[in-house]
């Protein structure tokens, strides 16, 4: 079945499924969208945990990288960041397994993309993450090393649980920026929800149907995270004194 | 002066000092003594200040009416507001600069008469949308601070201007706004990092600034990263600046410390 030209046809045609309707583009966008911002969130949480511990309590050599890191990364635009690391990564990898002695490979866009953003992602999260533990009551800590405990086992029983509710706001603003973030992968081509939305509308000229309709799911997507970040709250600070009395 | 003269820091800075020598030597720079590309980056650098710059100042004063509404306006105003800041927080900023630009700018020529109007030769252009867009964004992000700002002022300070007979633009001009200028102006300079480093953005329509002219000598000279370096430079230089501004301006003004 031919499509009858793009502009004889309904919003709700072009928003549909099927031959003549752009939803399935829209929808698998999406889905690639959530899933870079959520590896890169991941990937950018186990940075931010090293990170943290690391300028808190690293030697004097890992605090001066960790600081000389959050610095740089939170000083230059994510845009020029994803723009050096994406050509960067790959480059060094192909040198690295060049004198390997072995054959040059071409990463998938979708794991440069997710590294790139993690790289950031770490950056902020390691500011988040230091400033929730050092708003753990020094006491508790002292407490458990007279206790005796073992550095990893404090940072288990005591610096996790007590750190989680303090830095619940926090992480919940970068997963925000983690999921707009992925809009920028559009510029270097890869096919996320925004540059989805971009051939859509380029394609059919239909601005007004697919923009809002684009924005709508960014918005499902950022009032559901902020409703289940406020619920992970409330649970992290079970047991604790509401300040208002 | 001391701190920096410990000695792994001394062996961290001759590290440095040695990576920054093969750069220099190892990579290639005769592309910046070209008068052409020189006279780019100036521009570029140039517009990506202006309109960090002007961003800011329309984005907060469109910022105070919205902070004002969510705090104390009635409902009809709270809740469009409430609404304006959770779109713009809520969507890339990208997008919104694509909606303007792409959705908008296709717009304008269908309607009559347009094209014979004192305002085509604004519409035709790319930086119109790009400063809207801009401007936007940052009254989506500072409504939302402005709004504690006004409600963290002390409801004392508020009650005492009304019992001086003070009317209520004036209590607004002398006393609400200054204060909560004064408890958010941390944030702002943050923001103001923000911003400029969302400036890149409206390279993606045709805007030629920093972001753009790093992108435009790539492609004249095929260098890969020499200037996606100086660009990382540029950008840390000016944040830099604004930090050093804001601190001292912060220090300028008078504040108590209980």
């Amino acid at each position: 079945m031919a499509c009858p030209p793009a502009s004889q046809l309904s919003s709700f045609e072009l928003l549909g499924f099927g031959e003549c309707g752009w939803g399935d583009t829209l929808l698998l966008g999406l889905g690639n969208s959530i899933m870079i911002a959520l590896g890169a969130y991941a990937l950018g949480f186990v940075i931010g945990v090293f990170g943290a511990f690391g300028k808190l309590y690293g030697g004097p050599v890992t605090r001066d990288l960790a600081a000389i890191y959050t610095t740089l990364v939170r000083a230059v635009p994510e845009l020029v960041l994803i723009l050096i690391l994406y050509y960067a990564v790959p480059g060094a990898l192909n040198e690295v397994l060049l004198a390997m002695g072995q054959e040059r490979i071409i990463l998938p866009q979708f794991i440069t993309g997710v590294a790139v953003l993690a790289f950031v992602q770490g950056a902020y999260q390691t500011e988040v993450l230091r400033g929730s533990i050092l708003a753990v009551p020094q006491g508790q800590i002292e407490a458990a090393r007279a206790m005796g405990m073992p550095t990893t086992l404090i940072a288990r029983r005591i610096i996790f649980p007590l750190m989680t509710a303090n830095a619940v706001p926090g992480l919940g603003n970068l997963w925000l920026n983690a999921t707009k973030d992925t809009a920028l992968l559009a510029v270097i081509g890869f096919s996320e929800l925004t540059k989805a939305t971009f051939q859509a509308s380029a394609t059919t000229k239909a601005f007004f149907t697919f923009y809002p309709a684009a924005m709508g799911l960014y918005l499902l997507v950022s009032l559901t995270s902020i409703y289940a970040f406020g619920r992970i709250e409330k649970w992290a600070r079970k047991g604790q004194r509401d300040v208002r009395g | 002066m001391r701190a920096l003269l410990q000695p792994h820091r001394i062996v961290l800075i001759l590290i440095a000092v040695g990576l920054v020598f093969a750069c220099v030597t190892q990579m290639r720079w005769e592309w910046l003594a070209n008068p052409k590309y020189q006279t780019l980056l100036v521009e570029g650098v140039w517009r990506s200040i202006w309109l960090t710059a002007v961003t800011m100042c329309i984005g907060m004063v469109l910022a105070v009416p919205i902070g004002l509404a969510q705090a104390v306006g009635p409902w009809y105003l709270a809740i469009p507001a409430r609404v304006f800041c959770t779109v713009i927080r809520g969507t890339p900023l990208l997008m919104q600069i694509w909606v303007l630009y792409y959705g908008l700018g296709s717009l304008f020529p269908a309607i009559p008469g347009i094209r014979d109007s004192v305002f085509w030769p604004l519409l035709r252009q790319a930086w119109p949308y790009a400063v809207v867009a801009l401007s936007l964004s940052v009254a989506g992000y500072e409504g939302e601070v402005m709004r504690g700002a006004f409600k963290s002022v002390p409801h004392g300070q508020l009650e005492s201007a009304k019992s001086m007979g003070m009317s209520r633009f004036t209590i607004l001009r002398r006393i609400w706004l200054p204060q909560a200028v004064q408890r958010v102006l941390p944030t702002i300079g943050g923001e103001t990092v923000l911003q400029l480093k969302s400036t890149p953005l409206v390279s993606t329509i045709t805007i030629m600034e920093t972001y753009a002219v790093a992108g435009r000598i790539r492609q004249d000279t095929f260098i890969i990263y020499e200037p996606l370096l100086v660009l990382a430079l540029i950008y840390m230089a000016i944040t830099g600046v604004i930090v050093l501004a804001f601190r001292w301006f912060e220090m300028r003004l008078p504040s108590r410390t209980a």
